[in-house]
């Protein structure tokens, strides 16, 4: 999950990373009296998730409070590259700067490691200057049980060659940048620009945080972070029910089990789709190993509400999930709707192999819904529900 | 042969005793594995009995390997007493490490992996987040089901648990000497890499599957590895084509990110080290066809 700007300033204060004031507002109005408590001048920041938006016209100076509220008038409900502002940050303007770097931690795939990046050419896109001068650019694996005591951060800011007058505060501050990265379980921690203020501050002005979801169970703080404004609804509506599920914008409804095999069948329909008038996948949803007829009765359910969505594929092969208990699922889901009156329309395409396909198959043919048909490959499901979808 | 599992294995279950451990301890032990014992320190000296067969609970890993001389261990370990597990594991040195749990949050699998690197790898971890391997007619240590094929000389190697279910049926009727399911983590223990070694090494692997998934480059180095190393035909599958850039698509790991980790890039990188790249498993699973009908 990635933050808005103005939650990692949260973040980072919390662990002690040296920031400056700010508060996060999302009506013109209010920023008069959170400029008037930052003393009468402030930076009335956008806050996308995207970058760019200073160029964007979305990061304004105001000499007063009547100013902030104008600006802030100005940059609520802006757009900056398809992202809509609904929130400004209220900063505190930051001293002169001398000098802005760049310092982050991420997790390095590649090297099944933690790596801090820093350069004393930040302000800047990093992936400019890692193409550019990558020479500018220190890349340093962390090792995730030792972690970045004060003497790494020092072997870091050295590496990047930061100014000596600097090195220690950077270093400093590359410690509790740290501490954020672990305490939250962050993927990334990014400060672009740290700044060197002409009275010798080190700041983070700005910063990007992204946090692993599979570590909720343990924070729960980070609940609160979502934005759950800007979700898709049923993306939302998929949530709140425990699915796992991604709105694309085609119109075959997909789904299956397994990341894997759900990742493979948005392909397999999008392959079948250029036969059937470029017919593409409307969706990702994993109904997971072991799926109950209750989590497919919800999994068709958000589905069938999607309004894009013009036939579904269900594609499951039972290895730990047996067929039989999607096939009641699917049948069951149908009546549900029916009873509350929802008019199923669409069709749907029913692959089942593996684990009791043979009782899911003999479920769905004994049910023998005008809507439901079978097809026992994949390719040719596939198939089938893009024909469907194009015929819509 | 087969590759890190067979039936001499001798295989303990961490988290033997919950829901999820206990169902698939008994369908381990009806594929045939050896499980020698399971470890729960809070009901250390009880055994369990799936249909008949007596498993004995142990306090620790070290001591189940102690009493029953175990070298693999299968943990289905809630996430959040998962690394606490596997750091056990590594300590009591057990050979193998096959971690089913999903969910496990990326700074403690980072962690048991830098633990694992600081003691010498003694420990080979599968997963997390995979369904295990299996030598079909040996053993199973995992969750793949056991029915769906049997031995034979097909190698597979997969990030996807019902991508390896689905793989293993289209080829039920010629077999496979093990499949490895590696997991869909953005930090796992073993790799395709590692996997496509040992099936090169395994005198009853002909040919190999390896099936990949967007993000990270783990494919594109498995390319590179294929060849400089890999002598006997490899085909390969990757899933997400169509994925949207930035979100994640059911594995934690399987995200593209900016133009990195995109299903394209491996299935180039795949084919310029030689390796026929299906369009579907189905078609995936005809060229190995072809290949072996020679």
């Amino acid at each position: 999950m990635d933050l808005f700007e103005y939650q990692a300033r949260d973040l980072f204060a919390k662990h002690g990373v040296p920031v400056l004031a700010g508060e996060v507002i999302d009506t013109p109005e209010a920023a008069r009296a959170a400029t008037e408590r930052l003393g009468g001048k402030s930076v009335v920041k956008a806050q996308v998730k995207v970058g760019g938006r200073g160029k964007a016209g979305g990061v304004k100076l105001a000499a007063d409070a009547d100013e902030a509220v104008a600006r802030a008038t100005d940059i609520l409900g802006m757009d900056i590259k398809g992202h809509t502002v609904h929130k400004v940050m209220i900063a505190e303007l930051s001293p002169e700067i001398e000098a802005e770097y760049y310092v982050s931690y991420l997790l390095d795939r590649t090297n099944r490691t933690f790596l801090a990046m820093a350069s004393v050419q930040g302000g800047m896109d990093i992936e400019e200057v890692a193409e550019k001068t990558p020479e500018a650019l220190a890349k340093v694996p962390v090792n995730a049980v030792e972690g970045v005591s004060i003497e790494k951060a020092r072997e870091i800011v050295a590496l990047a060659k930061f100014p000596a007058d600097v090195a220690e505060g950077v270093a400093e501050a590359m410690v509790t940048l740290w501490d954020t990265f672990v305490a939250e379980d962050a993927l990334l921690v990014e400060v672009n620009p740290l700044v060197k203020t002409k009275d010798g501050r080190i700041l983070a002005l700005d910063g990007k945080v992204s946090l692993d979801e599979n570590a909720d169970f343990r924070q729960p703080e980070h609940e609160a972070l979502e934005d759950k404004a800007a979700a898709n609804p049923l993306e939302a509506a998929a949530k709140a029910k425990g699915l796992n599920y991604v709105k694309l914008d085609g119109e075959v409804g997909i789904i299956g089990n397994g990341a894997g095999l759900v990742m493979s069948t948005l392909d397999v329909v999008a392959y079948a789709g250029e036969n059937h008038g470029g017919v593409k996948p409307a969706n990702f949803l994993d109904i997971g190993g072991g799926a109950s007829a209750e989590v497919m009765a919800n999994g068709l359910e958000i589905i069938l509400g999607d309004s894009d969505v013009k036939s579904v594929f269900v594609n499951v092969f039972g290895g730990i999930t047996a067929c039989d208990e999607v096939a009641n699922g699917i049948v069951q889901a149908l009546e549900l709707l029916a009873s509350r009156g929802d008019e199923v329309t669409k069709p749907l395409v029913v692959r089942l192999d593996g684990n009791n396909a043979e009782l899911g198959r003999k479920i769905l043919s004994d049910a023998n819904h005008p809507l439901v048909q079978r097809v026992d490959t994949m390719d040719g499901a596939a198939d089938k529900a893009a024909e469907l979808a194009a015929a819509k | 042969m087969a590759i890190f599992l067979t039936k001499d294995s001798k295989v303990i279950v961490q988290g033997m005793t919950g829901a999820t451990g206990m169902k698939h301890t008994k369908l381990m032990l009806g594929d045939g594995t050896n499980i020698v014992g399971g470890v729960n320190p809070r009901k250390a000296g009880t055994t369990v009995d799936f249909d008949g067969t007596e498993v004995p609970v142990f306090g620790s890993v070290a001591e189940a390997m102690k009493e029953t001389g175990a070298n693999v261990s299968v943990l289905f370990v809630p996430p959040a007493f998962a690394k606490a597990a596997v750091v056990e594991a590594i300590d009591a040195e057990i050979p193998l490490a096959v971690v089913i749990t999903e969910g496990i949050a990326v700074h403690d699998s980072a962690a048991f992996w830098a633990y694992a690197q600081s003691k010498g790898n003694k420990t080979r971890i599968i997963g997390p987040n995979c369904p295990g391997l299996i030598t079909p007619g040996q053993s199973n240590a995992g969750i793949i089901p056991g029915d769906i094929t049997k031995p034979g000389r097909i190698g597979l190697v997969s990030k996807s648990g019902t991508l390896t279910y689905q793989m293993m049926y289209e080829l039920r009727d010629i077999g496979f000497s093990s499949a490895v399911g590696i997991g869909g983590d953005p930090v796992i223990g073993t790799t395709h890499i590692d996997a496509l070694a040992a099936f090169e090494a395994d005198p009853d692997t002909d040919l190999i599957v390896m099936i990949g998934e967007i993000g990270g480059d783990a494919e594109e180095r498995a390319a590179d590895f294929i060849k400089a190393n890999v002598t006997k035909p490899v085909v390969g599958y990757v899933a997400g084509f169509t994925a949207p850039e930035g979100k994640t698509m059911g594995h934690a790991g399987a995200i593209v990110s900016g133009s990195s980790g995109t299903a394209q890039a491996k299935k180039e990188a795949l084919e310029a080290a030689g390796v026929k790249v299906g369009k579907t498993p189905t078609e995936t699973a005809k060229l190995a066809r072809a290949i072996l009908a020679g």
